[in-house]
This record gives C-alpha cells, sequence and structure tokens, in this order.
C-alpha cells in the first residue's frame, strides 16, 4: 500500500517580523546566495514596476501584474539548476529574465511584437500560457520524457489558485503522479482569480490537500517569504531527482494589485486588506531581513536597484527599436512545411497592400 | 505485399515506424496491456516495452497535453483517442496549443506529434462511438488532417504522419478497420500528405470523397455504370489538399457530388464546395452538389442507415447533375 501523505497544512516561514518573530535561516545559502535572491527580486520588482509605467505610457499592451509575486518566482528558480525546466503563466511573463533572457524579449511580448518569440529550448523557459492551467500537462510530459530517456532534469509549472479548478490541472497532475514525473505543481495562491475569490473557486479547506488525492505530498509557503519559497522548493526538487515524483506547493499570499491593466479590483476587494498586505510585501520584508543581518546597506540597495533600472531601459529601448514586423511573418512559423497556399495568400497580401 | 485488413495495416506502419526511430512512441488508453481496443497497437508494448507503448490514464487532454511537453523532450508521441467523439476534450490542448506552439516559439522548436483515432458511424454502437470531427481538426490552424480509405493508404499516411515535422491528426474509417482488405506493401511504405488519390477514371461525373465515403463513392460508381462514366477522386489529405488534383477531377466531367458522412453545415464539403465556386466555375456544366449527414446528433443506430449518405442518395445526386 501506497503510503497517504497528509498535506502539510501550516504555512512555512523563515523569514521574520523583527519583533515577536525570530528571524530563521535556510541551511546551504551563503551570503553571496543571500545578496543574489535580493537583485533577482528587485531585477523583478522593477521590471513589473517599469512594465506598468510603461503601459500607461502606451509603450506596452495590456499587461499582467505581478508586484508581491516576485519573491514565488525568484526563491523558486533559486532550487532550480540550468538544466530545468520553468513553464510560466502570464503571472510569471518575465521569469525569463532570471535565466538571462534580454528584457526586450519578454516586452516585445507584451508588445505584441514577434521578436517577443524565444526558443523554449534556448532558455528552459516554455512559451507564455495564456489560457489557465492548460501548460500543466505540458510541463507534466516534459518531465516524463526527461525521465524516459534518463536525464536528471525536472520541471515546475506555475499557476494560481484558480487553475486548481482547470481540468488540465488536474489531467497534468494526476499524469505526472502516474508517471513518477520530476515535476513541481507550484500555485501562486493570491486568493484572487480577477475578481472571483478563493471561497468561490474551492471547498476544499486549503489548495495543498488537493495533492492528497494524487497521492503526492502538498506543501504550505508563505508565498511573501522568498526563503520559505526556496527551501520548500528545494526539497521539491531533491524528491524529483530522487524518482519520487511530483510535489505540489501552494504558496500563499495576497494580490496587492489588480489582476491586469485592464482590470478594476475596486468593484470586489477590500482595499484595506490590500493596504495590510502591502505593508507586508515580500521585497520589502526581505530587505529587512537582510539588514537585520547587516548585509544590505542603503548604498548596496540603491547600486541593485540602478542595475535593474538600467536593465529595464535597455529592454525597452531595445524593444521599441525593433522594426514592424513583415506581414510574411503571419505565414512563416505555423508549419514546418507550409501549403502552396500560403505564398499565394502572401502574394495577394501583398497586392493589395501594393507592398 | 500482403494481404491486410484496415486496422492490420495501421498495426504493421506501427511496427515498422517504432522499429524505425526510438523516438516514436505511442500513448493512450487501454492501447498497451490490450493492444487498443480495436487491436491497432497489438504486440507493441511487448516488442518496444511499457515505456515506448503507455496505457495512460483516461484523459484525452491530458494525452495530448502531456504530448506537447514530450515533444519538447524529444519525443514523437502517436497519441490514440479510443473514439471519434471521445477525442472532444483533446480539442482544447489542439486549438490552444498544439496547433499554435511552433509557431509561438519563431518556428524554432517542432512539435511532430499525431493523433489518430476512429472515426465514423454504420457499425451499430452506442452515442458517441459515431462521430465525424474532421471538421473541427481541419479548421484548427498549425495541424495537419488525413483519412485513409483503404489498408494501404491507412498504413503509408499514418507513417508519413508520424515522419512529418508538424502535428497530424489521422482519422481511419472504423467501418473498414475489418470489412476492407487490399494488398499492403512491406517494410516502409509512405503515402505523401496532400496527394489526393484517383481511384477510377470518369468523364460524365466525379464523386468526390474521402475515408468511408470512399468505398460508398465506388459503389455508387458501379451501381451508375451502364448510365455513364464516373471519376472518383478520394482526397486523402483533407489538409493541405491537393487543390489541383481536386480542380482536375472537376474540370473532366463538370459535374462533381461532394460525399461526406459528416453534418452538412460548415463540413468539410463547404470547403471543397468553396474552392470549385472560387476556381472552377468555368469548368462546371452543373452546380456542386453535396450529399451529407444531416444537422442532428448522430442517430440511435436503429435509423442510422437514413443518416448516413448511401449509394442511393449519391446516384439520385449524380443523375440529378447530369439532368442539370
Amino acid at each position: 500500500m501506497a503510503q497517504v501523505l497528509p498535506a502539510e497544512r501550516d504555512l512555512r516561514r523563515v523569514i521574520g517580523d523583527g519583533e515577536g518573530v525570530p528571524d530563521g535561516e535556510v541551511e546551504g545559502l551563503s551570503e553571496d546566495d543571500l545578496l543574489e535572491l535580493h537583485r533577482r527580486l528587485v531585477q523583478l520588482r522593477t521590471y513589473d514596476e517599469r512594465s506598468l509605467v510603461y503601459h500607461r505610457q502606451g509603450r506596452i499592451g495590456t499587461y499582467a501584474i505581478f508586484w508581491n509575486h516576485e519573491a514565488m518566482q525568484a526563491g523558486s528558480v533559486y532550487a532550480l539548476e540550468r538544466e530545468d525546466w520553468i513553464f510560466p503563466s502570464y503571472r510569471e511573463s518575465a521569469i525569463g529574465l532570471l535565466r538571462g533572457m534580454p528584457a526586450s524579449t519578454v516586452l516585445s511580448w507584451w508588445r505584441g511584437h514577434p521578436t517577443g518569440w524565444w526558443n523554449p529550448a534556448d532558455w528552459n523557459v516554455a512559451s507564455i500560457c495564456v489560457p489557465i492551467g492548460t501548460h500543466v500537462p505540458h510541463a507534466a510530459g516534459l518531465a516524463w520524457g526527461k525521465k524516459l530517456r534518463g536525464e536528471s532534469a525536472c520541471a515546475v509549472a506555475y499557476f494560481g489558485d484558480g487553475a486548481t479548478s482547470e481540468g488540465a490541472f488536474h489531467e497534468g497532475a494526476n499524469f505526472a503522479a502516474v508517471m513518477r514525473a520530476p515535476l513541481i505543481l507550484f500555485c501562486n495562491n493570491n486568493q484572487w482569480a480577477i475578481s472571483t475569490p478563493l471561497e468561490a473557486q474551492t471547498a476544499a479547506e486549503t489548495l495543498a490537500d488537493k495533492a492528497v488525492g494524487y497521492g503526492i505530498p502538498g506543501v504550505r509557503v508563505d508565498g511573501a517569504d522568498v526563503l520559505a519559497v526556496y527551501e520548500a522548493t528545494r526539497e521539491a526538487v531533491t524528491r524529483a531527482r530522487a524518482g519520487d515524483g511530483p510535489t505540489f506547493i501552494e504558496a500563499v499570499t495576497y494580490r496587492a494589485a489588480p489582476h491586469a491593466t485592464a482590470d478594476d479590483p475596486s468593484a470586489y476587494i477590500d482595499p484595506a486588506r490590500v493596504e495590510e498586505e502591502k505593508e507586508r510585501e515580500c521585497l520589502g520584508r526581505y530587505e529587512a531581513y537582510l539588514r537585520r543581518l547587516g548585509l544590505l546597506s542603503d548604498e548596496a540597495a540603491e547600486a541593485v536597484r540602478a542595475e535593474a533600472l538600467e536593465r529595464m531601459r535597455e529592454g525597452i529601448a531595445q524593444a521599441e527599436a525593433e522594426p514592424a514586423p513583415d506581414p510574411a511573418l503571419l505565414f512563416s512559423h505555423a508549419l514546418a512545411s507550409p501549403p502552396a497556399s500560403f505564398d499565394q495568400d502572401l502574394a495577394e497580401l501583398r497586392r493589395v497592400l501594393g507592398g | 505485399m500482403a494481404e491486410l485488413t484496415l486496422v492490420e495495416a495501421i498495426n504493421d506502419a506501427f511496427h515498422v515506424e517504432l522499429e524505425r526511430d526510438p523516438d516514436v512512441m505511442v500513448m493512450g488508453e487501454d492501447v498497451g496491456r490490450a493492444g487498443g481496443v480495436f487491436r491497432a497497437t497489438a504486440g507493441l508494448r511487448d516488442r518496444f516495452g511499457p515505456d515506448r507503448c503507455v496505457d495512460t490514464p483516461l484523459a484525452e487532454a491530458g494525452i495530448l497535453g502531456s504530448a506537447v511537453g514530450l515533444c519538447m523532450a524529444g519525443w514523437r508521441p502517436v497519441c490514440e483517442m479510443q473514439y471519434d467523439a471521445f477525442s472532444y476534450p483533446c480539442l482544447d490542448q489542439l486549438i490552444t496549443h498544439v496547433g499554435r506552439y511552433r509557431w509561438r516559439t519563431g518556428g524554432a522548436m517542432e512539435f511532430p506529434l499525431v493523433v489518430r483515432m476512429p472515426y465514423g458511424g454504420g457499425v451499430r454502437a452506442p452515442e458517441l462511438h459515431d462521430d465525424s470531427p474532421e471538421a473541427y481538426y481541419v479548421h484548427t490552424p498549425g495541424v495537419k488532417v488525413a483519412i485513409p480509405s483503404t489498408p494501404a493508404d491507412a498504413k503509408g499516411l499514418l507513417a508519413a504522419a508520424i515522419r512529418d515535422p508538424d502535428p497530424v491528426v489521422v482519422l481511419e474509417p472504423k467501418l473498414h478497420y475489418r470489412t476492407l482488405r487490399g494488398e499492403v506493401p512491406e517494410g516502409e511504405h509512405v503515402v505523401p500528405l496532400g496527394e489526393a488519390r484517383t481511384v477510377r477514371e470518369g468523364t460524365d461525373v466525379t464523386l468526390v470523397a474521402y475515408g468511408a465515403m470512399v468505398p460508398l463513392a465506388e459503389a455508387a460508381a458501379d451501381a451508375l455504370d451502364d448510365e455513364v462514366s464516373t471519376e472518383v477522386l478520394d482526397i486523402r489529405t483533407l489538409k493541405p489538399l491537393d487543390e489541383a488534383a481536386l480542380l482536375a477531377a472537376a474540370a473532366k466531367t463538370g459535374r462533381v457530388v461532394i460525399i461526406q458522412e459528416a453534418p452538412r453545415t460548415a463540413g468539410y464539403g463547404a470547403e471543397l464546395a468553396a474552392i470549385l465556386a472560387e476556381k472552377a466555375m468555368l469548368d462546371l456544366r452543373a452546380p456542386v452538389v453535396r450529399v451529407t449527414g444531416y444537422d442532428v446528433p448522430y442517430p440511435y443506430w436503429q435509423i442510422e442507415d437514413a443518416y448516413m449518405p448511401s449509394v442511393e442518395r449519391v446516384v439520385d445526386a449524380a443523375r440529378r447533375l447530369l439532368e442539370f
């Protein structure tokens, strides 16, 4: 009989509050690691804040904000090796930056420009999944396929609380569990799916409880605690590489920003609760932690911020310098062996456009 | 040459292709231990192991979705959908990802997967074992669609689908899995995608069909033999279509009957008719007509014969064109 593992319901935390709750530490992380995590958090925060500005300036299109989700992304990716695969949803659109992807690529994606395409194999970062949860089976398949080839790579699929209601999430999680695929199911539970609150999404006490039904471990972490996220992911990666199959991580936070630039949450969200969350947002908490350890000075924080801003300035300049895409791109990449009709269609289009 | 049934020819294609290419794997419901509910995958699990002929959970979207990930890991998965109408849950993955992923990567990544399924009626089966869903698949950009009508083509088109760098959906006429026998080339046999087949030459009227409707068209041509000379064209690959073959077959007789088992409205026959309207008007001597299923749910089997296109309906349509 396989052992049925109860889900961990207590939220794991490492970072204290500087008052009654003491700081913990994560074994094996050096001071350099701690500072690199900070640099990554700042990179993502800066990307997000600048993107909102660029949207308001009309320089990028509709944008899905991930403010206060940075710890979940930076902490989990830091537990991966370069060979491991990342399957982002739109909420993790800039996660490729953590692998060295140029900011211009992601900005171009949000500008609706073809240079926002990337080859997933270049970064081991899959394309951004726009529909909800349908990439979970992809991550399961990739992890399973790597295992079948005798490779050690694992995969992480990122999705939100709403995605756990989708059939694709269920089918992907079940597939991965049955195949004992090296997969981490990373749920960023920010408690809102646009305007639908978690209690309208599920009757389960916790999302981690769903893991029990797949015969896999489920753990809950404070999603605004980058170190807790890192540690939980590292354990899941170790299990995955040991051949013990998937782990479900429920990282709990609260959406302190609109779902996307097209959303006005004042119709449904409690502004006092949002303000409360802003007080405990993930970057500020981590910086306070580093300062308590004496690892972060104002000058160092400013330098990290300046570096991140420069990367964004370069990124948006490069994205905006891209020439308008040629209509031929309509037909270029849909099929490896395109039909003759594509050539006829393009010729007709050029004739009408007078190009 | 061996004399095989249509489903034996499919099984033969699998044995040849899995032997030829170690990246090819088969996955689906009951494909391993049972060898498939129609035995299309019989013997593969024993010969190639449970990792290359995989019994999956009952989850059509999960099968196709994980096949996308398997492609990213370098595999060439062939997914079986147990029945035509059970494939509908996989449409989500097909439309949102399978047909788009290559495009989404700027052509950098290939998704050489195959979805195959038995399709069509006339088999006295319960509801939802009888559908002809080809239009849904054909309408999805980024995927190719083939439907064989003979054992040799069933082997050759499946082999072509497996070797193709793009996603291909293959629908197999289950009515003829065991009722049709034919000569099938042994060993490697590939029928290129995008090439129609002239089944018989004629000068007075052209019957255009695919899959299970091809033998029906041949029977109708036989019935018309005393009156007229009938051309029969087997489309074989619905996308990409062999448009030149369609236009040539239409020009030869100037009278075209399109036969389609699926419901009429916005079916594949409508696309063929539209192409003829756009490009063959001066070659036509009569309107293009369709003989199709009706715009109703596929019926209970005691009246399915009234739903299915029949020799009588095809002959009637041909005569109407000749009298036009």
